[in-house]
């Protein structure tokens, strides 16, 4: 009977197929635009959670010039050196330090080239930062010591200048310069800040200092807390050390910053949830408005249909019968209306996802909600309009015209 | 001798309240055996419809008392009047009354799917009675590909899928030619004559009157004149 019933419900709602679309439109919006909301949400903050899993220990950045003071903006702070680097090393609450400077330049490769980051740094940088290399080598201590001329390459670099040769071995010029490339990193893929990381060729920075930039600047200094440290307890002991170092008298302001990556990331992924969480509430908006159009429209088919309710009635429809299939149409127009929704959300959230160039994460959970959601907005708002076909008096609905 | 089939006992309805009221039956008796053609007339607001509705168990009196097989069905709930329309009762209207965009076989089958019957014995008993209506060639029709007589013809096929005790005309010749209308007539006459089935039905022309057995005149919700359940036997 109950299979009957939803048998007679698809009749009648393929009976007028244009009412029917009307009906659901809202409910197909409403339902792909939480879907779409949620999906896309999940992928950039699976996203964000990855890149701060990449980050391993808790890693810390120093850069010289007061805190929240952007990139290119400086105060005629001194900038670091290399010993900086290799001091903090030296405190018990680092594991590693890693000084960085990077440059843009031209990379040239036989008859190829590519326009990347040149990092100049050490293999504390990899360790600091979780990367591999999955081919060939890191640089020796030796080879940092002398900044000889050897290099790391990304994978997009790889792509881009080699093809499907393998890298290792090969010589790269850059700015002039003829550099062996002893091994290839892991890819990491995009950071958070939609960045590219694997475009990049790592050299040992003195190198980098003495053949491509010409200045012993080290731009910052990365470091990775030591393990069982809490991160405030090593941000005071590297602030000691540099005040001292960099001779801040005091009462006098750091003329540093040192920033806690986690903390960023954390930041981040905050700000993505509650981002995610009110487009997600502005879709859910839509969806009740989805309802409350399922509502109109099977009150304004009541009152159309109400001859044939009457002509039910007079061939022996109970009250309960009529109410159950004006319920159960309104069910079965919003669980078409939320699986449409479902699949079209789907699919904006991957293309979205193709776009953004986050992943795709779709949740059983929320698809599974959504569809529960539907077939309540349904009976919800079926309810009402329902309730006002089974109660018309059977004389009056067949007069009607 | 069973008790009659129908029976009006001071049947009233009246509608509205004090100065507005309006006396459409006033204190009816009348007795309907099983097997009579009754045809109902009266000039327009005499309460014809309005009997025809409390008989049809679609409206209750507002005073005095309907027996249905002897049984007082006067004070049933809604559910249970509409039980009893679905086992005992067809309707034929003035208008048709047909469910649009829906084939004459689905109309045929709607009192069916209500008495629970299976898909396919309903589709069955469909056929059945659009054979007997003479339209077994248009059951995948649509109200509107249909001529008026032909759709009429779907209509008291319907009643008479349900396989009911009687049926109720109101007017079913109304909307149809003098030809149309004297078909509608016979197939009626040949459902009381061969199936036994009860036949009420109002009609305001007299030519439509004469197939039935028995006549009843109304004016201002009374019974002003009827040949009687006699006049059976002669007519016939
Ligand atoms: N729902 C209603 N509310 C108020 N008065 C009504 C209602 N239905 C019928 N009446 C009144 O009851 C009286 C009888 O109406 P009824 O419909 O039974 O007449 P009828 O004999 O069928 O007329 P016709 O030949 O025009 O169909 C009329 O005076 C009508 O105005
Ligand atoms: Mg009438």
């Amino acid at each position: 009977m109950i299979l009957e019933s939803f048998r007679l419900a698809l009749q009648a709602i393929l009976r007028n197929l244009l009412r029917s679309f009307l009906t659901v439109l809202g409910i197909v919006i409403g339902v792909a635009a939480v879907i779409a909301m949620v999906t896309i949400g999940q992928g950039s903050s699976d996203q964000v959670t990855a890149s701060v899993e990449s980050l391993g220990s808790n890693v810390l950045v120093l850069r010289p010039g007061r805190a929240m003071m952007g990139p290119g903006v400086s105060d005629s702070a001194p900038e670091f050196r290399l010993a900086d680097a290799e001091a903090l090393a030296g405190l018990p609450v680092v594991a590693a330090a890693a000084p960085v400077s990077s440059t843009s330049l031209t990379v040239v490769y036989g008859n190829s080239n590519a326009t990347t980051t040149i990092t100049g740094t050490d293999t504390a940088y990899l360790d600091i930062n979780s990367w591999d290399v999955t081919r060939g080598r890191s640089f020796t201590s030796a080879e940092e010591r002398a900044g000889s001329a050897v290099c790391l390459v990304g994978e997009t670099v790889r792509q881009k200048l080699f093809g499907a040769t393998d890298p290792t071995g090969e010589m790269i010029r850059l700015k002039g310069v003829a550099c062996e490339v002893v091994g290839l990193l892991a890819a990491k893929g995009a950071s958070s800040f939609g960045m590219d990381q694997d475009d990049t060729v790592i050299v040992p920075i003195r190198m980098l200092q003495r053949r491509v930039t010409g200045s012993t600047d080290v731009a910052n200094i990365r470091v990775s807390v030591a393990p069982g440290v809490t991160t405030d307890r090593a941000i005071r002991d590297i602030q000691t050390l540099m005040r001292e170092r960099r001779h801040v008298a005091v009462g006098e302001e750091d003329d540093f910053s040192v920033t806690d990556m986690k903390e960023i990331s954390s930041m981040l992924s905050g700000i993505n949830n509650v981002l995610t969480g009110l487009l997600s509430s502005v879709a859910a908006v839509s969806l009740l408005v989805g309802g409350i159009g399922i509502m109109n429209i099977m009150l304004v088919s009541v009152t159309e249909r109400t001859r044939e309710i009457g002509i039910r009635l007079a061939v022996g429809a109970e009250t309960g019968q009529v109410l159950s299939q004006f319920l159960i149409e309104a069910m079965v127009l919003s669980l078409i209306g939320g699986a449409i929704g479902i699949a079209l959300g789907l699919l904006i959230a991957f293309v979205g996802a193709q776009v953004m160039a986050i992943p795709f994460a779709p949740s059983l959970g929320v698809v599974a909600l959504a569809f529960v959601f539907s077939a309540l907005v349904g009976v919800v708002f079926g309810y009402f309009p329902a309730r006002s076909a089974a109660r018309l008096d059977p004389i009056e609905a067949l007069r009607h015209q | 001798m069973p008790p009659p089939l129908i029976e009006f006992r001071g049947v009233s309805r009246s509608y509205g309240e004090g100065e507005a009221r309006v006396m459409a039956l006033d204190t009816v008796d009348l007795t309907i055996e099983a097997g009579e053609f009754v045809a109902i007339m009266g000039p327009s607001g005499s309460g014809k419809s309005t009997a025809m509705n409390i008989i049809g168990c679609l409206d209750r009196p507002t005073a005095g008392h309907y027996l249905f097989q002897g049984a007082d069905v006067s004070n049933l709930s809604r559910d249970q009047r509409a039980l009893l329309r679905r086992h005992y009762l067809g309707f034929v209207f003035q208008g048709f009354n047909l469910l649009a965009r829906t084939s004459a076989l689905e109309n045929v089958e709607l009192p069916l799917i209500y008495k629970g019957m299976a898909r396919t014995e309903r589709i069955a008993w469909a056929e059945a009675a659009l054979e007997k209506v003479g339209l077994s060639g248009r059951a995948g029709h649509d109200p509107s590909q249909l001529s008026g007589g032909q759709q009429q013809r779907v209509a008291i096929a319907r009643a008479l899928a349900g396989d009911p005790m009687v049926i109720l005309a109101d007017e079913p010749t109304g909307n149809l030619d003098t030809r149309r209308s004297h078909e509608i007539m016979e197939l009626l006459a040949q459902l009381n004559r061969d199936d036994g089935i009860t036949i009420v039905m109002v009609t305001h022309e007299e030519d439509m009157a004469t197939y039935a057995s028995r006549r009843i005149d109304f004016v201002d919700g009374r019974i002003v004149s009827d040949t009687g359940a006699r006049a059976m036997e002669g007519a016939a």
